[in-house]
């Protein structure tokens, strides 16, 4: 892929992973004129990425969620590590895999003036072990965005206990150029969301599974009584399931609990690659992306 | 169907669009809806499926929603929809 020579001044956010959420996170801070270069090592990933971002600036638009009086930002793509000019932040949202992450933000600590705020977009996995062997651990913080990036405004903003001050006050005044809400927690595996919610997104799955109820049962059940936007199983099917057993995996891991280990259902479901949304199946069949 | 006779006459007619929205979302939604309906206000349109609904319209109609025209405000009912997609095949 070619590379272009960025002048020293120019300021931008790195996104790494070209995935769901790297997609989605790029699109919401395109849409607030924030010049994004995403990087992912697969080009075809990136291409991929560009057709999707166009759509959900789009989609953006259409739902009122981006200001209307400023101008897109610019994106570039990259499948290198690319940190000329000015990066004011970095967020990874690649697999979720603890020792791929530290390999990845030691490889970009080295690229990055100190001070500029390594943000994990992880949905489980503890901010201090990723900033565990890194030249500087106060750089690293966790921004938990939520699937669309684009359309939920909420943020779960991870203090890691060697996270700086400075580092904080960074990442926020970033978070507000996009108008996200924030709010902070401390660091734990799956934090508050992902330590609520998987569970629950397994224990449906596991009831699916046993004939207790229907897919569209039990999503009817947690809408209809309960108030839940879209329901268990429609949500994991938003977020991957691929993902979703990554990040049960990752909190079975380190907490022990038995209601993290991921059902066999949800791991047929992967082996036989129904990921869910983006691959077109899940527990529901979904047409035109 | 509208289409074959839009294919016959290059002709766009409101009534047309009108009944071919209605059959795409009655498809879509599972549901008949009204031409008046609020679709957003009665649930049946979620933020998720609203860009699906502009991209399979763009693709039926042959036209390009863009601009100040891609607000939800345009697709709030049928005849909403109609409104804009007859304005844009006509001036284009």
């Amino acid at each position: 892929m070619r590379r272009m020579k960025r002048p020293p001044d120019q300021e931008y956010l790195a996104v790494i992973g070209a995935g769901v959420m790297g997609t989605s996170i790029t699109a919401m801070a395109l849409g607030h004129s924030v010049d994004v270069v995403l990087i992912d090592k697969d080009a075809s990933q990136l291409d991929r990425a560009r057709r999707q971002i166009s759509q959900q600036l789009r989609h953006g638009r259409l739902l009122s969620q981006f200001p209307s009086d400023l101008p897109a930002g610019q994106l570039e793509t990259s499948t290198e590590i690319d940190m000329a000019g000015t990066t004011i932040a970095v967020i990874e949202s690649i697999t979720e895999n603890g020792d791929l992450k530290r390999v990845l933000l030691r490889q970009v600590s080295d690229h990055v003036r100190p001070g500029t705020p390594l943000i994990s977009n992880t949905s489980s996995i503890p901010i201090d072990e990723l900033a565990q062997g890194l030249p500087r651990p106060e750089d690293v913080a966790g921004v938990h965005f939520m699937n669309p990036a684009y359309l939920i405004k909420m943020v779960e903003v991870i203090r890691g206990p060697r996270t700086a001050q400075t580092t904080m006050e960074r990442v926020k005044s970033l978070l507000k150029a996009l108008d996200r809400q924030v709010i902070v927690v401390n660091d734990n595996p799956g934090f508050v969301t992902s330590r609520l919610l998987h569970p629950m997104l397994n224990d449906a799955a596991r009831l699916a599974h046993a004939g207790v109820a229907t897919v569209e049962s039990i999503d009817s059940l947690m809408t209809g009584c309960l108030g839940h936007p879209v329901g268990p199983l429609r949500t994991a099917d938003l977020i991957g399931l691929d993902n979703l057993v990554d990040s049960l995996e990752a909190l079975y891991e380190r907490t022990g609990e038995e209601h993290f280990r991921p059902c066999d259902m949800l791991l047929d479901k992967v082996k036989t690659g129904h990921l869910g949304r983006k691959t077109g199946r899940g527990f529901y069949e979904y047409q035109g992306g | 169907m509208f289409s074959e006779n839009h294919a016959q006459s290059q002709e766009l007619d409101f009534l047309g669009v009108t009944s071919e929205l209605l059959a795409m979302l009655n498809k879509r939604l599972g549901t008949a809806v009204e031409p008046d309906q609020d679709l957003f206000a009665d649930g049946l349109i979620t933020s998720l499926f609203a860009l699906e609904l502009v991209v399979q319209m763009e693709n039926t109609f042959n036209v390009f929603i863009e601009g100040p025209d891609l607000q939800i405000a345009n697709f709030r009912t049928v005849n909403h929809m109609a409104h804009l997609i007859f304005r844009l095949a006509t001036t284009s």
